[in-house]
């Protein structure tokens, strides 16, 4: 008897589905962009957003906090009077603390949407899943005007994460309430 | 060979379950309040953009492509998924796929999985597989934990609680978690926080579905909400994903169009909270086995069908329910399987691929062809020339019938205008059945008709009655 | 020059409604069009293909080809009859005429908005699904009814939704029907108006059977018969 995997390809190969037209791709590949629109997208969902010119003192508010800070966190974002929590962390660990502060890779300013590729200042995503408060910071030069530009920026074969806003649901009646499972909390420091 | 659980054993046609479910107020109420609302949410998400249109010819061709490939484009993903540690299986039935998914559970020794919300498992019903297997599969997206939790079936393809309001879900929670809640949607998403929070942290076994898998890199791609997702993804050990042959792009570039497609379609988000991206095994982050578990049931019968094949294009937005008239009024569960509304009147009787089965055979005339589902269809599948098209192959199983012989003297009629004109002449004597020109009951089947609608009493004079004497 | 248009009456309005189709003569003849009706026609074949049997309907498909297909211009009384000869005729091997929804004819070919019209009714209209996506009419006989002299338009709440006719989905569920009827009725009668008007007399005797039924006394109107209807010569109420 054939394997499940031959058989499969070769009722494929029997459908004989004759080839498609071309694809034509007149969709627009980039859009205004800009910090504004990535600020005010973010906003959309709820997420607290800033404009800063200096991270660490936007990070004063933090005093007092347990705050998981990824391998790759610029030396000068670990202000004193934080309890900076470092790899290697138990998820015991990571479900107990304050919150994580967190870099990205890429932002998208048509959805309002920041994206992880557990790269420099990101960690692995157990990271920023755990604590109920996530801070991200976004440079400038991090923001892609759209999907199509930031998909083309991303490397595919590594962890990703797209986040627009905090978790939430829309399965009670259809709308949308925020804090499920992840994250109840985001704030963005656009930098 | 078994029978596809994609319908629900026993479940009556859908013009008889229909009937039942129309008679619940509640359903009724539930279902316009929750469809008005995304409909109206959907509309403003899709009017912002001005490429839309494009942006939906992309998705249908690309999907068209997938399908003209699917064999190369399957080999690719097996290669680039195994590339990167990931093991592929194939399974060309639902119980086949089951025991793949047992078998790996058993060999993880697992009693218990974490489930993120997947169609492709609802489909060969994988829980109740696993249950009687000695697993327990804990569902962890609110809608399916709602159903989960009040031993109830899907209604809808993305909220398959959608038939339940606040207060019945409080109900339930109340019930099966042992708490106190209010009917806050806030306190609901809440309790379900806290009552998942500790599986989530100590299963080691997690079974997801995926959206799109992309064959050039063996990426996965999976959409949501809530973090569940996120949750199964990142803590296990050991992650098992199950999904349809169907669900490939052929590249990472392709995903660029049903990012935007999908999100606003579905939950009419710019973009959902979060999309979840990995390939394999990542050393160090996550699950550290990764198994791809690739399920026929019934798709490839329905790719030899050149018309009912664009059914396989779909991404499971579930749109055309959202905006269906019929779908809105008798909810899902009347259409017998976890594919309900518009696509499921298409996809469902395709995958169980037997028209002689009454139930599946009444899907395709659960329409009244208005045509609202193709106007809002991310990826352009043409529902109701798909449901005319399937209805024929019914007819076609069905042979001689009453309708079809009554069907066949009309046409007979229509072909000669002498014909036809005896034939209004000899119904124009039914206007002596009418009262104030109106006619307000007939015989059989007639009276399917009269039950709720008077027929206008047939005029005296034809129009081409009148024609003739007055101008021809 | 006079346009020369020939009329497919369909065969529900032949039938049960001649006062639309000779509303449409009244009016297409106004216009300055010189109608013709050829008596051979019959049916387009929708119930048959709508209901699986296709194969029924191709030789009423062939039929219409050879009854009108010598014509510039077909206009029918039916969005639904016209979408099935422009959709669906070339899918079972025919190349059909052209063929027109009252609405889009008076305004895309004869360009004419106001084609002189009084009625001195309060009016909602109900676009009807084949109309509205399978022709995409649109706006067009909301236009029309605007500039009707003396009418009182409503807008119709929910209009885009379906009335839940649907040709036998009207019996083969007729309870799902009848709860889509039973909303359209509420939204006709939420806008207090006295006629119900659309362009396909199907739609109509659905919506209008179900209002005789519950003795609303709002009457179901064809299009037509609205713009056929001038002060010199009034629409009267026949039934």
């Amino acid at each position: 008897m054939a394997s499940a995997r031959e058989e499969i390809l070769q009722r494929i190969r029997d459908a004989k589905v004759p080839p498609a037209r071309p694809v034509v791709r007149g969709y627009d590949r980039t859009g205004p962009g800009g910090v504004e629109l990535f600020a005010e997208r973010v906003a959309d969902y709820r997420a607290i957003v800033h404009t800063v010119t200096s991270v660490p003192d936007a990070l004063k508010a933090l005093a007092g906090k347990r705050i998981v800070a990824p391998q790759g966190v610029p030396h000068e974002w670990l202000i004193d009077g934080v309890t900076w929590l470092r790899e290697p962390l138990s998820i015991e660990e990571l479900d107990r603390a304050d919150g994580v502060l967190t870099g990205c890779a890429v932002a998208i300013a048509d959805t309002g949407t920041i994206v992880l590729d557990g790269g420099e200042a990101q960690g692995r995503r157990a990271l920023t899943l755990l604590p109920d408060y996530h801070l991200c910071v976004v440079r400038v030069d991090q923001i892609a005007a759209s999907v199509p530009e930031a998909l083309q920026r991303l490397e595919p074969t590594r962890p990703l994460t797209f986040i627009s806003g905090p978790s939430a649901t829309s399965d009670i009646e259809l709308n949308r309430v925020e804090g499920v499972h992840g994250p109840r909390t985001l704030e963005v420091l656009i930098v | 060979m078994a029978r596809n659980p994609v319908t629900w054993l026993g479940s009556p046609t859908f013009p008889k379950a229909a009937k039942e479910a129309l008679q619940d107020t509640q359903l009724r109420q539930n279902l316009r309040k929750a469809t008005g609302t995304i409909r109206g949410r959907r509309e403003a998400a899709v009017a912002e953009m001005t490429d839309w249109e494009q942006l939906r010819v992309a998705g249908e061709q690309i999907k068209d492509d997938v399908l003209a490939r699917l064999d190369t484009l399957l080999v690719q993903l097996e290669e680039s998924v195994t590339a990167r540690g990931g093991v592929v299986h194939w399974a060309r039935d639902a119980e086949e796929a089951n025991r793949i998914v047992l078998d790996l559970c058993r060999a993880e020794q697992a009693d218990e999985v974490v489930k993120v919300k997947s169609m492709a498992t609802a489909e060969i019903g994988l829980n109740e597989a696993l249950e009687a297997g000695g697993v327990h599969a804990i569902e962890t997206d609110l809608a399916e934990l709602i159903v989960q939790l009040g031993d109830d079936r899907p209604s809808h393809i993305l909220v398959p609680a959608i038939h339940r309001n606040r207060s019945e879900i409080r109900e339930i929670f109340q019930r099966r978690m042992g708490v106190e809640v209010s009917d806050e949607p806030a306190d609901l998403a809440e309790a379900a926080r806290v009552y998942l929070r500790e599986k989530f942290l100590t299963t080691r076994v997690a079974i997801s579905g995926a959206n799109f898998a992309v064959a050039d890199t063996g990426s996965i791609v999976v959409l949501e909400s809530e973090g569940n997702g996120r949750m199964c993804l990142t803590l296990p050990e050991t992650l098992i994903t199950v999904m349809g042959i169907e669900k490939l792009v052929p590249t990472w570039q392709d995903l660029e169009v049903f990012l935007q497609l999908l999100p606003r379609s579905s939950t009419a988000e710019r973009m959902n909270p979060y999309t979840s991206v990995w390939t394999g095994v990542t050393p160090g982050d996550g699950p550290q086995r990764f198994h791809l578990v690739l399920i026929d049931n019934g798709r490839t019968a329905t790719l030899t069908d050149s018309v009912g094949r664009q059914a396989l294009r779909c991404i499971r937005c579930s749109a055309c329910l959202n905006v269906c008239p019929v779908y809105e009024r008798t909810g899902g569960k009347s259409y017998g399987s976890v594919y309900p509304g518009p696509i499921g009147a298409i996809l469902t009787p395709q995958l169980v691929g037997d028209l002689h089965d009454p139930q599946a055979a009444s899907l395709p005339f659960a329409s009244s062809l208005c045509g609202a589902c193709f106007e809002v269809c991310p990826v352009r599948i043409d529902i109701p020339s798909v449901l005319t098209h399937l209805r024929a192959e019914v007819v076609e199983a069905k042979g001689r019938t009453a309708e079809s012989v009554a069907m066949a003297a009309a046409a007979w009629m229509f072909r000669e205008a002498s014909r036809y004109e005896k034939a209004q002449k000899a119904g124009s004597l039914a206007r002596f059945l009418a009262r104030d020109g109106k006619i307000t009951s007939l015989p059989w089947p007639g009276s399917k008709w009269t039950s709720s609608r008077d027929v206008p009493a047939p005029p005296a004079e034809s129009f081409r009655a009148w024609w003739r004497k007055n101008r021809g | 020059m006079r346009v020369k248009v020939a009329l497919f009456a369909t065969c529900l309005t032949d039938t049960f409604f001649p006062e639309t189709a000779r509303a449409v003569v009244r009016l297409l003849e106004r216009l300055g069009c010189s109608v013709e009706f050829p008596l051979d026609q019959t049916c387009c074949g929708q119930m048959h293909f709508n209901t699986g049997y296709r194969e029924l309907s191709k030789p009423l498909a062939r039929k219409y080809t050879d009854v009108f297909g010598s014509y510039d211009y077909v206009v029918a009384p039916s969005g639904s009859c016209a979408g099935m000869v422009r959709e669906v005729h070339p899918t079972l091997g025919e190349s059909p005429p052209r063929t027109f929804e009252l609405a889009e004819f008076l305004v895309d070919v004869l360009g004419v908005i106001d084609v002189g019209a009084w009625f001195p009714h309060r009016v909602t209209y109900h676009p009807t699904c084949h109309s509205l996506r399978m022709l995409g009419v649109g706006d067009k006989p909301l236009a029309l009814l605007r500039a009707v002299k003396a009418l009182d338009l409503v807008e119709l709440p929910d209009s885009t939704h379906c009335c839940g006719f649907g040709g036998t989905f009207a019996v083969k569920n007729a309870e799902t029907s009848t709860a889509m009827l039973a909303d359209k009725m509420t939204s006709v009668l939420s806008t207090g108006a006295e006629v119900v008007s659309a362009g396909d007399n199907s739609c109509l005797m659905h919506i209008g059977g179900g209002l005789s039924r519950l003795r609303t006394g709002v009457r179901p109107v064809h299009l037509a018969e609205i713009l056929a209807s001038t002060e010199e010569d009034p629409w009267l109420a026949t039934r």
